[in-house]
């Protein structure tokens, strides 16, 4: 095997010693450092590699990279050995290209002519740029629709894995919505991610199919307390008020699975809502200020409610005003979505924004891919969307068109260890 | 009406020439007449093989067809490799095949309505014979498949004669059931005619390939006129110029001999033909008779990968394996569409269900995408 195959970059990657070895067994646990101090969940910089190992998977609370390519697939094979072997086979790519290495062991050009490569090739040159992969399985992995027991899986499901309810005004596509098994891709790079996903779909042919997937920019909400917090399409700051990284007591509370929950393959993992969140720019557009003002909650330059001066602010959703109304409107977006008014329910929001184009009217295919992590959805996202789905006056401007939720296992602790062994294992 | 031919095949200059087996049509008529040839009585329903075990040589089959369907009759291998094969057996008709056996285990098999897997009856040959070495395994994989050729090259002639005479003579019902069928023959063997430069987009091009100056023809042009008007009063000329495009593509792909490697890839381009032509229902856009060709393109490539079966079983058993699975589960899948002894149309089709195909199709084509390497290896 030559260097050239071992990574992306190898200026870089060389910098350490005895990286052949490390890379060239591909092992799970032993990426390579990348960057100076990139050898932990906070790169230093936005090229940096994130650590694939770990008592969680990243790209939960890893700060928010800036682009999302997300995956859902239908598993296509009956044969329960070969699932379990993608799940290992996989979890080898992501290891090697979480680290910035090519997705297979020999890589995109070092193979033997007359074979086509076992890397596709498009992210030659580029550094690892964040990239996390983060796997979940979604209810219908367990039993199919008919209720059959389709490998074996269905004593290990969770109770809170059970398909999400229908809310009011749900415009769902069922291909568009859920899924066995999804994938979550964010870089920092565009294309790094989709390199990600079109490599792992590749060496899934034959055992998944893919059923959806979707591309995200623009993070929309911000994941630690060092980020600055983004903005959705609607232009409004998005996800102030977001579960944090540095939050551990509440992370504890809120995001991770914890011993007892549920079956014992989950805990330390959570739990993912998707919904692609189609939006009508162009009526929104056409709204004056101060009722964009009044659906959000909050002012839309500083992203401070209404109730305050500064973004941070707490809320005070028991300010009357003058004319004897409540400032934070009974059916806006903040109070309807605040933990006050859901009992105590916190999610860690990690969408993107995503524009698919336009429609056949000329209008913007765009919105928010909304993408939320929390311990149990029974107590996080389902009842605040109960509650936002029947009041909320964004109602007007949005229309959920695609559904999921998917059971994020704990990360890979290291060698031997792989996507599949707490769901597959003894 | 069938015109006679006689292939004349030989095992010179074949390393280990002596296991090369060798099988023709020798467009005999009798009733199983030579001395010690073995009968086959093929029906729409049956397959009577009168023995069982055979000797190592050369083996004759007088295959009689007393059904209503035009059948095939095939000698396979392990792995459905093709020894030899008799095609378009009409109702009626008898016909031998010479064909050469090492010792091994067979299957003879009829397949009415050319179709399927086909009726089949084991045959043991017994007898000593030398192993082959690697290299020799290689170079008969050229010969295996060159066999392959010419047993399709002469049902394409005859297939696309009657096609175009119906044409020329205004019989639109028959030309469209006879276009499906000759085109049948014409993607099983794409791999060779590829290697022919003009000839290839003269027969089979699509309208929007149609080099700037020339004019659209071929089996697609006669498609759109069949199926949009109905009316192919003037494509006489056009149909003059198919025949003799396919004559003439036929000459050369039976003296054409594929290497090991244009094998490899040959079965790879018939399943990416399958999975950017055929799935989405680009190729016979006016007939959409689109699955012959699919089925048609799936049988071409396992019989190159039959060809390197040899090859492949000594030196990547697991990837043999996996292809054996792969194809299975590919015609399992066709199968579901097959509407007595054609095709469903493409346009019949839900997305689901081309989903479907078009996962079988990716599930099989990466692991054939490995074969050129394992090929090529030294």
């Amino acid at each position: 095997m030559s260097e050239n195959s071992l990574s992306r970059r190898r200026a870089i990657a060389l910098a350490g010693a005895g990286v052949a070895g490390v890379a060239g067994a591909a092992a799970v646990g032993s990426a390579v450092v990348r960057e100076a101090a990139g050898h932990d969940r906070s790169p230093s910089a936005s090229s940096g590699a994130v650590e694939f190992t770990g008592a969680h998977q990243a790209g939960i609370v890893t700060p928010a990279q800036d682009r999302l390519h997300f995956v859902a697939f239908d598993v296509i094979t009956k044969d329960r050995d070969q699932l379990a072997g993608l799940l290992e086979e996989w979890t080898a790519a992501a290891a090697r290209m979480t680290a910035g290495h090519d997705a297979g062991a020999i890589g995109a050009v070092a193979g033997v002519p007359e074979a086509p490569p076992d890397d596709t090739g498009e992210a030659i040159g580029l550094p690892p740029s964040g990239l996390t992969l983060t796997i979940g399985f979604g209810p219908s992995l367990f039993r199919d629709a008919t209720g059959k027991d389709r490998f074996g899986l269905a004593a290990r499901r969770p109770a809170a894995l059970a398909p999400l309810p229908l809310f009011t005004g749900d415009a769902l596509e069922s291909s568009l919505s859920d899924g066995d098994i999804c994938i979550q891709a964010c870089a920092n790079d565009p294309q790094v991610a989709v390199h990600a996903i079109r490599n792992l779909a590749r060496i899934g042919m034959g055992v998944v199919s893919v059923r959806w997937s979707q591309l995200g920019f623009g993070r929309t909400s911000s994941t630690t307390e060092g980020q600055a917090t983004p903005r959705n399409l609607f232009g409004f700051k998005d996800g102030t008020a977001n579960l944090k990284a540095e939050e551990t007591a509440l992370l504890r509370d809120h995001l991770w699975v914890q011993p007892g929950d549920g079956p014992d393959w989950m805990t330390g993992g959570s739990y993912m809502v998707t919904r692609k969140i189609r939006m009508s720019i162009e009526t929104w557009d056409r709204s004056s200020l101060a009722e964009q003002e009044q659906i959000i909650g909050r002012r839309k330059g500083t992203g401070a409610p209404l109730t305050g001066q500064k973004e941070f602010d707490e809320i005070d959703l028991t300010a009357v005003g003058p004319d004897g109304e409540q400032v934070i409107p009974s059916t806006s977006h903040v109070r309807l979505a605040h933990p006050d008014t859901n009992a105590g329910a916190r999610i860690l929001r990690r969408g993107y924004n995503f524009v698919d184009g336009s429609d056949g009217l000329g209008r913007l295919n765009a919105g928010l891919f909304f993408i939320a992590y929390q311990r149990d959805p029974r107590t996080g996202f389902i009842p605040v969307q109960r509650s936002l789905s029947q009041r909320d006056d964004m109602n007007e401007y949005v229309r959920h068109v695609s559904s999921a939720l998917f059971a994020c296992p704990p990360g890979v602790r290291g060698n031997g260890d792989h996507w599949g062994t707490g769901l597959f294992g003894a | 009406m069938r015109t006679t031919k006689i292939i004349a095949l030989t095992a010179a200059g074949l390393l280990g020439g002596t296991l090369a087996a060798c099988g023709g049509d020798d467009g005999g008529t009798g009733q199983g007449d030579s001395t010690g040839s073995i009968t086959v009585k093929a029906t729409d329903t049956s397959c009577e093989v009168d023995r069982n075990t055979v000797d190592a040589g050369t083996s004759v089959f007088s295959v009689t067809n007393s059904g209503s369907k035009v059948t095939e009759f095939y000698v396979y291998a392990a792995g459905d490799r093709v020894m030899g094969e008799v095609e378009n057996i009409a109702p009626g008709l008898s016909r031998q095949l010479h064909v050469e056996l090492p010792a091994g285990a067979y299957q003879a098999t009829c397949k009415p309505g050319m179709i399927g897997k086909g009726i089949r009856t084991a045959l043991t040959v017994s007898g000593s014979s030398a192993p082959l070495t690697d290299d020799a395994k290689v170079a008969a994989a050229t010969d295996s498949y060159q066999r392959y050729v010419r047993s399709q090259t002469g049902a394409l002639l005859d297939k696309t004669e009657e096609f175009v005479t119906a044409v020329k003579a205004g019989d639109v019902q028959k030309a469209k059931s006879l276009y499906p069928v000759a085109r049948t023959y014409w993607e099983r063997i794409e791999p060779v005619a590829e290697v022919f430069g003009d000839l290839d987009p003269r027969i089979d091009g699509r309208e929007e390939v149609t080099e700037e100056g020339m004019t659209f023809g071929g089996f697609h042009r006669i498609e759109k006129d069949l199926w949009t008007t109905g009316d192919v009063s003037g494509d006489a000329a056009i149909a003059d110029q198919l025949l003799a495009d396919v004559k003439e593509i036929v000459t050369k792909a039976n003296a054409e001999k594929l290497s090991p490697l244009q094998l490899a890839n040959g079965a790879k381009g018939l399943l990416d033909e399958v999975a950017s032509g055929k799935i989405t229902g680009e190729e016979d856009r006016y007939s959409h008779t689109d699955l012959w060709d699919f089925n048609a393109n799936v049988e071409g490539s396992k019989a190159a990968i039959a060809a390197l079966r040899p090859v492949l079983s000594e030196r990547d058993p697991a990837l043999v394996k996996t292809l054996d699975t792969e194809f299975a589960n590919v015609d399992a899948e066709l199968a579901k569409y097959r509407d007595g002894d054609g095709w469903k149309l493409h346009d019949e089709l839900t997305e689901a269900q081309l989903k479907g195909l078009s996962d079988a199709i990716n599930a099989l084509a990466e692991p054939i995408s490995k074969v050129a390497a394992v090929v090529a290896q030294k």
